[in-house]
């Protein structure tokens, strides 16, 4: 009797979602859950905006005159793709939504440890974000996301302050949610959550905050410096004034090379948790796959001159910074192979967040390999700022950072919202956004090698099909981007119901209801056991009582 | 259960405990100071190359600073970290008058060095000596004028460096009169006392930066003497 | 080597020393890519197949791990990696250590367009005239922003950095003409600022070089250095105001803070530029900065100049780099004499 009456407890609770209705009780929440909302609404814009840019960008590409649009016009639609993509869409991307959301489910914990600082963080965030929306309709900027000097800083007639103070004020909520999540980590965790009981997503975000908090203030201090020169004319980076260029690609790339691990490990973190749930196995190697995202981290950090190998450093500068890359490999190699092995011997579900996984470690594969290509000396003298670049990083960033945001988007949407998307539109989408991307993509790697720089508006003619195919590919992938918002916003009123555990998965955050109540559990969890135990999964035990009275009956 | 828990003053109601409120805070405050450590180091990173390729225009530059008016603020800061020191102490033992004295003490110390500082900059703008190009206007002796351009990327070093740092400075004052006005409302205790040790690790992180700063733009050129 | 040149799909064409290496390097590359990628996708579509879930309630048997594997796939992919290391250095090395013997060409990058000056004088805009089978070294530097000169036909790239002069070297070999592009993003017309590089026979060449009736850039930088009135003070018997610069090229100058530094073409920019900068030792820092009143092309004439009057081919003091093609005034450069 007392379990029905807590049953029907459970059933009139309020979650996180009917708790408040009001604009306020979104806009003023301190609840880690509903902060990730307002992000995921936030970057699914800005990936919109960006999205558009990217359409423009294949469009003019079709053809080598450069026809559509003035050089002028193409150049700052390039840079605010690139801005837009990085700075307001990557980089929050899978720590901001899914990170904000689930580590503290994942600890068994109330909230993350600082929930106001949380909060600050995405108005901090949409603060920078308004400044560059007001940077694009007043003209927006020409220089290319990295802002190299002294073109950003003295040539260029476009609107660089006001973006250098966007990516500025930007940066700030991106340090305060690396802060947040290391410190939750580090403080937070539900008794008997030791740290090799953690799930690896929550290893991965650890990774990521430690990028976060030491690489950001770097290139904070940098754009600002950028921001001076420009107004006061001061010799920081120009040397007609006395300042030196190639510091500012050193200070630059020592934030954005890392900047490129806190895209990609998150959602690496995130591939280890679908990858062990769809096939019901433990991570092989755990704690291979644990420490190789802190050894990625560490080693980012030392990678940077590789970005500089044609930029007159010198020649055993490029030598050491082109062998610390190839350490940077190994632990990327390391995950690869790992998760491949958890498949074997697995009980393999072809749901659409499997697919994703699956597309990642393909597409992850190509991407790292081609970076092996960069990092070669002698062969990223040719390679350097050509298309083979703008693949290979669309490989990591898209192929990998993207297709994990996807399949993590899909695999707790059902915690999230409480309800399933359509399982078939799923894959269907899954398999258009992979062909779509390859489609893209690809060709890109060889119209590179034989030659065509990045950031041109026209090109000669003999590159052009590369392009067709590449722009056809791109109108594939934009489908395949489309329909997830289109069945994702269905599902939140018509999708079927989803119930607490839908993939019977193993994990703290399947244990609550969904969507889960507010405080998260109505309980303390107290865990006594590993990451990934699936005889612990009430669900499956379920079932297979289910099937064994079936076949005996 | 431990509804009671939510009683203890101070203690926000996501964490189970004091202690982990505690560990949090201290360490989310240290982290805080590491990404403040990498902030003022891209700007350190910039001293150090170009003082390696302007050496003459650094001495000289160096030489357009008050070594007294940077000592005075030098003695000043560390004067106010020792009475920082001592607001902790007393608010760990729960003595709110001797907290809110030594608070009152940092203020003040505090507000004093920005008071020097902005005699300092008063100075150097009256000179012309504000690096950006519309002012940047050197008197002929002062500097040599063969370093105009040298000194001049010594000077945007100094201002930017110092004006980081004055920021930080004015934020801690904003920080302490918030600090003051729980102290005064008697929100701490022997046993909720974190937010006066966190901000006395602020405030000591601030000092230390400038005790960097002091020598290395300063007393940089001091021992080839004044030169002028 | 032209033995080996064919045309491969998907690849510019092969028409330097550099190009074939290269190309074996990253073919090389890609079949290390697409074996990883191909077995890991077979292994992705095995298991998949293989190991579907039958019904909802299996759990299949754990494994922790296997020691052995991980190490397996760690050290193997490092040694992979550092043999793609050594290949990639080597190459490289290559590319950046300067040739010996060279035809050097001083080039500017301005928005938009590349300036080219032969050791003979003559000069080209988005063009570049080379002979095949020789040493090219390219001195550049830019005007304003950076730039890159990128010739995908040659496998080489080399940023031009406004404030300093970057160099790269070639040797073409095969007639023909390719693309230059400029790979360093630079503004508006970025992608307007694209020439060709012809590759002629060393006759052809040396008949194009005659077409003009330009002066070699040392004879204007004497010239120069007379009109702005350099000589006055650098004179020739070393009693002037300022050091003498006659036999000086790539010597060490000791400087008035204790320190040396080499007298090349880096320096002589920067105290033509920022004179107070390095100032020699026993010397009064009273020279006037010629920033504004003298372009980087003249600069560069100036530097042919005083390396024309540079120490002579063997003097000890003198490095490598500056004995290369030391006096392209005092003689018409002779192909081929080098081998």
């Amino acid at each position: 009797m007392a379990t029905e009456v807590m049953a029907q407890a459970e059933e009139s609770r309020t979650n996180y979602l009917t708790n408040g209705h009001t604009v306020k009780s979104w806009l003023l929440t301190l609840d880690h859950k509903r902060i990730g909302l307002l992000y995921l609404f936030s970057i699914s814009i800005f990936f919109a905006i960006g999205g558009i840019y990217a359409a423009l960008i294949r469009l003019e590409l079709i053809t080598p005159q450069g026809d559509l649009m003035t050089a002028e016009t193409y150049n700052r639609v390039f840079t605010m793709h690139g801005v837009m993509m990085i700075f307001f869409f990557l980089i929050p991307s899978i720590p901001a939504t899914l990170g904000n959301f689930l580590l503290p489910l994942m600890l068994g914990t109330k909230d993350v440890a600082f929930p106001r600082l949380n909060l600050l963080s995405w108005y901090v965030f949409m603060v920078g974000a308004i400044l560059m929306l007001i940077t694009i309709m007043s003209g927006g900027v020409d220089t290319g996301w990295t802002f190299y000097p002294p073109y950003s800083s003295i040539y260029s007639n476009s609107q660089v302050t006001l973006a250098g103070v966007s990516i500025f004020i930007t940066g700030f909520s991106s340090i305060l949610t690396g802060l947040n999540f290391m410190v939750t980590i580090h403080t937070m965790r539900a008794p008997g959550l030791t740290w090799f009981r953690l799930p690896l997503f929550v290893w991965a975000h650890y990774a990521t905050s430690l990028i976060q908090v030491l690489g950001t203030p770097v290139v904070a201090i940098t754009v600002l410096a950028l921001a001076f020169e420009r107004t006061l004319q001061i010799g920081i980076f120009d040397p007609k004034l006395g300042g030196d260029p190639v510091l500012f690609q050193h200070m630059f790339w020592f934030y954005s090379h890392p900047a490129v691990y806190i895209m990609i490990i998150p959602s690496m973190g995130v591939i280890s948790e679908l990858i062990a749930n769809m096939t019901r196995k433990k991570v092989f190697g755990y704690h291979f796959v644990a420490f190789s995202s802190l050894a990625i981290a560490v080693f980012g950090f030392l990678v940077w001159g590789h970005h500089m190998f044609t930029s007159s450093q010198s020649m055993y500068a490029g030598m050491v910074f082109s062998l610390i890359t190839y350490a940077v490999a190994i632990p990327s190699a390391i995950k690869t192979f790992n998760w491949t092995a958890t498949i074997f011997k697995g009980s393999v579900s072809y749901d659409t967040p499997m697919i994703y996984a699956l597309a990642f470690i393909g597409l992850f594969t190509i991407g790292g390999m081609t970076g092996l290509f960069l990092a070669a000396l002698g062969l990223d003298v040719h390679l350097h700022d050509t298309y083979f670049v703008v693949a290979h990083f669309h490989y990591v960033m898209v192929g990998g950072a993207i297709i994990g945001y996807l399949g993590g988007l899909h695999f707790w949407w059902p915690k999230m919202t409480g309800r399933m998307y359509p399982e078939v539109w799923g894959r269907i989408s899954a398999a258009i956004v992979f062909l779509g991307f390859n489609l893209t993509f690809f060709p890109q790697f060889i119209v590179g090698y034989l030659g065509m720089p990045r950031r041109y508006h026209a090109y000669v003619p003999e590159y052009q099909v590369w392009h067709i195919l590449s722009t056809a590919g791109a109108s594939l992938l934009a489908i395949g981007f489309i329909m997830p918002v289109v069945y994702l916003a269905w599902s939140l009123k018509y999708g079927e119901k989803a119930g607490d555990n839908p993939w019977m998965a193993a994990g703290l955050e399947w244990e609550t209801s969904s969507p889960p109540p507010t405080e998260n559990f109505t309980y303390q969890p107290v865990i006594n056991h590993d990451a990934y135990e699936f005889e612990n999964v009430k669900e499956i035990k379920e079932a297979a009582a289910k099937e064994a009275a079936l076949q005996t009956a | 259960m431990s509804d009671h828990a939510a009683h203890v003053p101070g203690l926000a109601h996501h964490f189970v405990n004091m202690e982990q409120q505690k560990e949090a805070g201290t360490i989310g405050m240290w982290l805080f100071l590491l990404t403040e450590i990498m902030f003022f180091g891209g700007l350190f990173l910039a001293y150090t190359i170009y003082r390696a390729k302007y050496p003459d225009g650094f001495l000289q530059g160096s030489h357009l600073l008050s070594v007294p008016l940077g000592g005075l603020n030098t003695v000043v800061l560390i004067v106010s970290s020792l009475t920082m020191a001592m607001a902790v102490y007393y608010s760990q033992l729960g003595e709110r008058k001797k907290l809110l004295g030594f608070l009152a003490l940092t203020l003040i110390l505090g507000s004093v060095f920005l008071v020097v500082k902005y005699f300092e900059y008063a100075e150097k703008f009256q000179h012309h000596l504000f690096p950006a190009h519309w002012m940047y206007n050197p008197a002929a002796d002062h500097p040599p004028t063969q370093y105009h351009g040298q000194v001049q990327v010594f000077l945007w070093i100094y201002f930017m460096m110092t004006g980081l740092h004055a920021l930080h400075m004015i934020i801690g004052i904003g920080l302490l009169l918030v600090i003051m006005f729980m102290a005064h409302k008697g929100k701490f205790s022997k046993q909720y006392n974190s937010p006066v040790e966190l901000f006395g690790l602020y405030w000591h992180f601030v000092d230390i930066v400038w005790i960097f700063l002091f020598p290395l733009l300063y007393l940089t050129g001091y021992h080839v003497g004044g030169g002028h | 080597m032209s033995l080996f040149s064919f045309q491969i799909p998907f690849m510019p064409e092969q028409a330097s020393k550099f190009a074939l290496e290269v190309d074996l390097f990253y073919i090389a590359l890609w079949l290390i890519t697409i074996g990883v990628t191909i077995g890991i996708v077979i292994a992705i579509f095995v298991f998949m197949v293989k190991y579907k879930r039958r019904h909802n309630g299996e759990i299949p048997d754990q494994i922790e791990g296997h020691m052995m594997l991980e190490i397996l796939w760690s050290v193997i992919p490092f040694i992979i990696c550092i043999g793609i290391f050594a290949w990639g250095a080597k190459i490289y090395y290559q590319m950046y250590s300067e040739p010996k013997e060279s035809l050097e060409i001083f080039v500017t990058g301005k928005q938009w367009m590349w300036r080219a000056q032969h050791p003979d004088g003559q000069r080209e805009i988005n063009t570049l005239h080379v002979p095949v089978g020789r040493r090219v070294k390219l001195t550049m530097t830019s005007e304003d922003v950076l730039h890159a000169y990128f010739i995908p036909a040659f496998r080489t790239k080399t940023d031009v950095v406004p404030g300093r002069y970057t160099t790269t070297w070639f040797e073409a070999t095969k007639p023909g003409t390719y693309h230059i592009f400029c790979a360093e993003y630079c503004g508006t017309q970025h992608s307007g600022m694209i020439g060709t590089v012809t590759a002629m026979e060393p006759g052809e060449y040396q008949a194009w070089l005659g077409g003009g009736t330009n002066e070699p850039p040392a004879i204007v930088g004497e010239r120069l250095f007379s009109s702005l009135a350099c000589n006055t003070c650098h004179t020739a018997d070393g009693k002037g105001r300022g050091p003498k610069l006659t036999e000086l090229y790539g010597k060490q100058v000791k400087l008035n803070n204790g320190s040396s530094v080499t007298f090349d073409d880096t320096y002589i920019r920067e105290s033509i530029l920022d004179p107070a900068a390095k100032v020699v030792e026993n010397y009064q820092v009273i020279m006037p900065s010629f920033r504004g009143q003298i372009s980087e092309e003249q600069i560069g004439q100036v530097i042919a100049y005083l390396k024309s009057i540079g120490p002579k081919d063997g003097d000890a003091a003198a490095k490598p780099a500056a004995t290369a093609a030391a006096k392209p005034a005092a003689a018409k450069p002779a192909p081929a004499a080098t081998k």
